[in-house]
């Protein structure tokens, strides 16, 4: 249900865009280039978690691109454990050194999530475009040699899926605590590559089997989290628990926002700390309340008796797929619009038929969407991701 | 996995390495907090979870609680399917071997 005075508990500082990797499924806006210049300094990142401890927030996650670019990770982990915040540093582990993690420690920083790519040196390399395998092995250890939870994602698409048991073995043999294989959400650099990140259902079955064998057999010793991926479910994700219920994002350049993507929905304008309190932002400003409770749904939302369950889904994938945000996620398969998801499902079947080359998170790409080059954006697609 | 074996009042727990406790004034409970997640404890559960400190046995936090509540009815029940419970999902271990 909708909280009538609703606290924005998480919130996630997404404190710089650059990244030393370019993940082809990085959810990240694929006109990040706008947004590298003009971060946040550290008084004013300080000044934000101040705001929003004091309005409730309690997890941070503190995330990028890679938040290791920037070399005030230190202190803003020291004051978030001054203010009470229970913290995580989201990381693929470039940058990471002991002298870094020793302060991280001192400092407070509750743990630390790394993400892995696969059991496969080529695959991991591949898919973030970069030579990465020998180092994240490395920074594992390092995470517990200093004694931290083990939390590793990983985000699982066609190339690494048929791996899942085995990935589930590696995390147990480093030690995982927590390991979330993330299926992948089309968004940003992932929707423009979709169609050669899709698995099929049988796939995506028969890895959800191998993570239930698993799971059967560790118990409670390590927690595995299994994130479907929406369009093979028959109803939408209950996107951030709803528009501005728990979830506030402060980005690199002080905008903030009410979920990853939601830059991408047109007639929105964000608000900045720079230019606001956050408390305003959160409770007053127009772009936080547009999608607030269920006034501004359509039909089939509007008389679904499961609209407090799921608030009709994600507005930044209706809009995407349908080319209207008030409509119901095109996932549910009550939408009118189911049809496009649908297609694919479909062409998952046939990757060779349908994929174009892989787009990479870089900066040569992200300057070029950023100019509006519609000639790497799937047809299908409203607008840039 | 493995059956547990019943708490006694002998056993030692400490919060799992994985958890913060914390008094959360703004919501007026505790709260735990572990990588992707938190749960709001209710009044007794909170009493409870902050008495586990990896030193004192269970008879210990009985002995306390009894100090703090003195009219609160027998507790050691609860305490002990509390405890019980709070194993089971992995909130506090054993220190005691």
């Amino acid at each position: 249900m909708a909280d009538a005075n609703p606290k924005p508990l998480w919130l996630l500082a997404e404190v710089t865009y650059r990244c030393p990797l370019h993940c082809a499924f990085c959810y990240n806006p694929t006109d990040y280039v706008r947004h590298t210049k003009n971060e946040l300094g550290t008084e004013e990142w300080i000044s934000a978690l101040r705001q929003a401890r004091a309005m409730g927030a309690l997890q941070l996650g503190i995330s990028g691109g890679e938040p290791l670019l920037r070399d005030d990770i230190e202190e803003l982990v020291a004051e978030a454990r001054k203010l009470g915040y229970y913290s995580n540093l989201i990381t693929s582990g470039v940058g990471l050194t002991e002298k870094r993690i020793a302060e991280f420690k001192r400092g407070g920083l509750d743990h630390i999530q790394l993400s892995m790519h696969d059991i496969t040196k080529e695959i991991n390399n591949f898919i973030t475009d970069t030579n990465t395998f020998e180092l994240k092995k490395k920074v594992a250890a390092m995470i517990k040699g200093h004694d931290y939870p083990m939390v590793l994602n990983v985000v699982i698409h066609r190339y690494n899926i048929e791996h899942v048991a085995e990935i589930l073995e590696m995390a147990e043999a480093i030690g995982a605590d927590y390991v979330e294989l993330a299926n992948t959400q089309y968004y940003g650099w992932a929707l423009i590559n979709r169609a050669q990140l899709m698995p099929t259902r049988e796939q995506l079955e028969k890895a959800e089997e191998a993570t239930n064998r698993f799971r059967a057999k560790v118990g409670n010793r390590m927690k595995i989290y299994f994130v479907v991926p929406d369009y093979y479910a028959e109803r939408p994700k209950a996107c951030m628990n709803g528009w501005g219920s728990v979830f506030m994002i402060v980005t690199a350049d002080g905008t903030v926002l009410p979920c990853h993507s939601a830059r991408t929905l047109p007639g929105l304008e964000f608000p900045n700390v720079r230019g606001q309190p956050l408390e305003w932002i959160w409770n007053e400003s127009p772009a936080f309340n547009k999608y607030r409770g269920d006034g501004w749904m359509k039909e089939p939302c509007r008389s679904c008796p499961e609209k407090t369950k799921d608030f009709g889904g994600c507005r930044c994938q209706a809009f995407l797929l349908t080319g209207e945000a008030e409509n119901a996620d095109p996932v549910c398969t009550l939408s009118p619009h189911r049809q496009v998801v649908d297609r694919a499902i479909e062409e998952a079947k046939t990757p060779a038929v349908r994929a174009q080359p892989i787009v990479f998170r870089n900066d040569g790409n992200s300057r070029k969407l950023a100019e509006g080059a519609r000639d790497l954006v799937p047809p299908s697609i409203h607008g840039l991701p | 996995m493995t059956s547990p074996t019943p708490v006694s009042r002998a056993d030692v727990f400490g919060l799992s390495k994985l958890l913060r406790l914390q008094w959360e004034e703004a919501q007026g409970c505790y709260v735990l907090l572990y990588p992707e997640g938190m749960v709001k404890l209710n009044g007794s559960a909170g009493e409870i979870l902050r008495r586990v400190d990896g030193k004192q046995s269970v008879d210990g936090i009985l002995g306390d609680l009894r100090q703090a509540f003195p009219d609160a009815p027998d507790m050691e029940a609860d305490v002990i399917a509390m405890l019980e419970a709070a194993r089971e999902r992995g909130w506090i271990e054993r220190k005691d071997g």
